[in-house]
């Protein structure tokens, strides 16, 4: 069975920092990591091969050094890396994205199960996984929690909604994308590590790709962003200590000025 | 293609770009300014450069018939046969779009036996309703909805397509936008009409509510966003005239597909978090399933919704769909109640954008005061019995 998992490098949350005076997320020294809803995508491909055979391929669209995310992905044991890197591909919305990661799943040939994370960290529109089954015209399923089998070319799966969990039957090849409580995934061992530091990457460009090249970048992305901001985190709260009662008081007559008690 | 390009006879070096540039794409090499593969396009620079040394080259790709584009559509989402609130949120969301560019607003019923919502979108200000129906829509399906959505969209054409960011929209409104190949931006705070350019101007928040987006869509129609709950109000009573209720006919085999559901299984006890008005969450501070209940037991006095952090759902003290966080759901409520939550970023980026924040938590420095409206340092073990008991007193009388 052929696997494909999409992974996307994203600035690590735990130090995004915002300059106080210029507003600015400061990227100084802020590492890069594999966006956390994807290392469930790894980690859920990684187990569909050790249940049912196969291979694992990552996929990811980026700046050359999102090839340490994909290095970080072999690592953990995915068997094979495409980075798709071009300045062509600068300034792409989710449209152009997935577009482009579709071409790349395209030319690597054959493909049953792509599995995409629920949402990314930096842009979290959750549009890719389904743009990426669109253009490559299979079916998919969003929020998947549990794969329960694959045989004889169809997946049986959980997903879950707001209010309810779902049980769906699928036939390959099928695009899903996986909430958190899918897995808990594995820390790399020493020797997927060294491996992982050897292996491979193969990089494409927009030349390698056969899709139409005005639908890459921003030149195939409808949307604009025309201005970004930080917004200020801090509130100018108030921090109460003392007494139990005094605190609980205080916090009654909140409760109470908000008008729900 | 579309490119910054830089003028090096006019940089002065300033570096005030680069000190702009939210992606860190612009540095200096040789001597020189160099835009790396970070890029984004955005654009900011160009505004930042006091010299005028950069400019944005695009090339104009350019929808056929943009001008033709007419109307404002909402998706009514239904849910267990009744219409969800988040309807009215669109509709009223649309209807201050139309008092801007003065287009009708039409909601989009998609399901099965759904004509009878139609009337209660009328009776609240939609001039006209589309109904889908077949008994293969009964239950959501990305596929099913996403075709029947993008079949009447291209039928008639509407100029804007917005959408609740609820699970079923972010679910299947990306495909709707990718067949028509449109644009489509995600979970928004706010929208509005640009005055000159009559474009839909969607503000969205990125990087867990550190940056936010302003995003428009120029050159494609429809213009598409979907919008988180409880952004705008739920539209009231109007009395508009003669609505439009409309039947579509439409091809029914493009709802055959490869995908079955097989059964559904409700959940217990669970609110959908991202529509309360309140959230009582509990963290790794709150120690044990049981304790859950005081929780709980607040949550419900305050006609709200029982939330966690990470290290709560991990421990397996209460399962995933409560969770907030950058891992788990995105919330803005009114009032968010912290109770032993330490206040991780990935925590914050989940419930950070909420009106009013109220952090209960025994450490002094926990994180969590940081973006607390108000702050109460105490054990949660003795803070919220206490507070039950006042509140169970206050409305015995
Ligand atoms: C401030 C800001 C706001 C933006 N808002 C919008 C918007 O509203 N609408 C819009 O269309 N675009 C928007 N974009 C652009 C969008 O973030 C990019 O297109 C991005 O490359 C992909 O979208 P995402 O990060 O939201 O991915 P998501 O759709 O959230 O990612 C879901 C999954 O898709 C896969 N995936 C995503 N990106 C890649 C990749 N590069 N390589 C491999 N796999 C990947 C992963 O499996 C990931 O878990 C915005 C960008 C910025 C900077
Ligand atoms: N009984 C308690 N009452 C209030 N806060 C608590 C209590 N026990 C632990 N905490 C706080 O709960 C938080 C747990 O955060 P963490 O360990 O990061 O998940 C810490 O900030 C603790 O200070």
């Amino acid at each position: 069975m052929e696997i494909v998992v999409c992974i996307k490098q994203v600035p690590d949350a735990f130090e995004v920092k915002i300059d106080p005076e210029t507003k600015r997320i400061i990227r100084e020294g802020v590492d890069s990591i594999i966006n956390p809803y994807d290392n469930y995508a790894i980690e859920e491909a990684i187990r569909l091969k050790e249940r049912f055979g196969g291979t694992v391929t990552a996929i990811s669209m980026g700046p050359p050094q999102a090839e340490r995310a994909l290095r970080d992905a072999m690592a953990m044991g995915v068997d094979e890396a495409i980075l798709l890197s071009d300045m062509a591909f600068a300034g792409s919305d989710t449209l152009a994205t997935s577009y482009t990661l579709s071409d790349g799943i395209k030319k690597l040939g054959k493909f049953d199960v792509i599995v995409c994370g629920r949402e990314t960290f930096d842009g979290s529109t959750g549009q890719v996984g389904p743009e990426i089954a669109h253009h490559l015209n299979i079916s998919y399923i969003t929020y998947v929690s549990k794969i329960h089998n694959i045989s004889d070319g169809v997946m049986e799966c959980s997903r879950l909604m707001e209010d309810h969990y779902e049980e769906l039957k699928a036939c390959l090849p099928v695009l899903i994308t996986v909430v958190k409580e899918i897995n808990q995934p594995r820390i790399p061992s020493l020797k997927g590590m060294l491996k992982a530091k050897k292996a491979q990457i193969n990089t494409w460009k927009s030349e390698n790709l056969e899709g139409d090249i005005s639908c890459y970048g921003q030149d195939g992305s409808p949307t604009r962003v025309v201005d970004v901001w930080t917004e200020q985190m801090k509130k100018d709260g108030r921090v109460i200590e003392g007494e139990t009662e005094k605190v609980t008081d205080v916090l009654f007559d909140e409760l109470k000025k908000l008008g729900i008690v | 293609m579309a490119a910054i390009k830089i003028n090096h006879e006019k940089c002065t070096l300033c570096k005030l770009c680069i000190d702009a540039c939210p992606f860190g794409a612009i540095e200096i090499r040789d001597e020189k300014l160099f835009i790396n593969e970070n890029c984004n396009l955005c654009g900011i620079c160009v505004k930042t450069c006091p010299e005028g040394a950069l400019s944005k080259e695009e090339s104009v790709v350019s929808f056929a018939d943009i001008s033709s584009y007419k109307g404002i559509w909402f998706f009514a989402e239904n849910r267990d046969d009744k219409l969800c609130p988040v309807a009215f949120e669109m509709l009223n969301a649309a209807l201050q779009l139309k008092r801007d560019i003065g287009e009708d607003v039409a909601g989009i019923l998609i399901g099965n036996n759904v004509k009878k919502f139609a009337s209660e979108l009328t009776a609240r200000g939609a001039d006209k309703v589309y109904v889908i129906e077949d008994s293969m829509l009964e239950h959501f399906q990305e596929e099913t909805y996403a075709s029947a959505m993008a079949q009447l969209i291209v039928k008639h054409k509407p100029n804007i397509v917005i959408s609740a960011a609820t699970m079923i929209g972010r679910a299947f409104i990306p495909a709707v936008a990718a067949k028509i190949r449109t644009g489509l931006t995600a979970d928004c705070t706010d929208i509005g009409i640009d005055p000159e350019t009559k474009l839909l101007v969607q503000t969205r928040p990125t990087f867990g509510g550190n940056l936010m987006a302003k995003i428009i869509c120029r050159n494609h129609r429809p213009q598409m966003a979907t919008i988180r709950p409880k952004m705008f109000e739920e539209s009231s009573d109007v009395n508009n005239g003669q609505p439009d209720i409309i039947i579509e006919e439409f091809d029914k085999s493009s709802l055959l597909n490869n995908i079955a559901i097989l059964k559904k299984e409700r959940m217990q006890n669970t609110v959908v978090i991202q529509e309360a008005e309140v959230i009582v969450s509990g963290g790794r501070g709150v120690n044990d399933p049981k304790n859950f209940e005081m929780i709980r037991e607040l949550a419900d006095l305050l006609g709200g919704a029982v939330g966690a952090s990470r290290a709560a759902v991990d421990s397996g003290w209460i399962p995933y769909p409560h969770q907030v966080g950058q891992t788990g759901r995105t919330v803005k409520p009114k009032i968010y109640i912290a109770c032993g939550i330490s206040g991780s970023i990935q925590h914050l980026a989940g419930m950070q954008t909420s009106d009013y924040i109220i952090a209960i938590n025994k450490d002094p420095d926990a994180p969590i005061f940081r973006v607390a409206n108000l702050g109460i340092v105490g054990d949660i073990f003795e803070v919220i019995p206490v507070l039950i008991k006042k509140i169970k007193e206050a409305r015995k009388c």
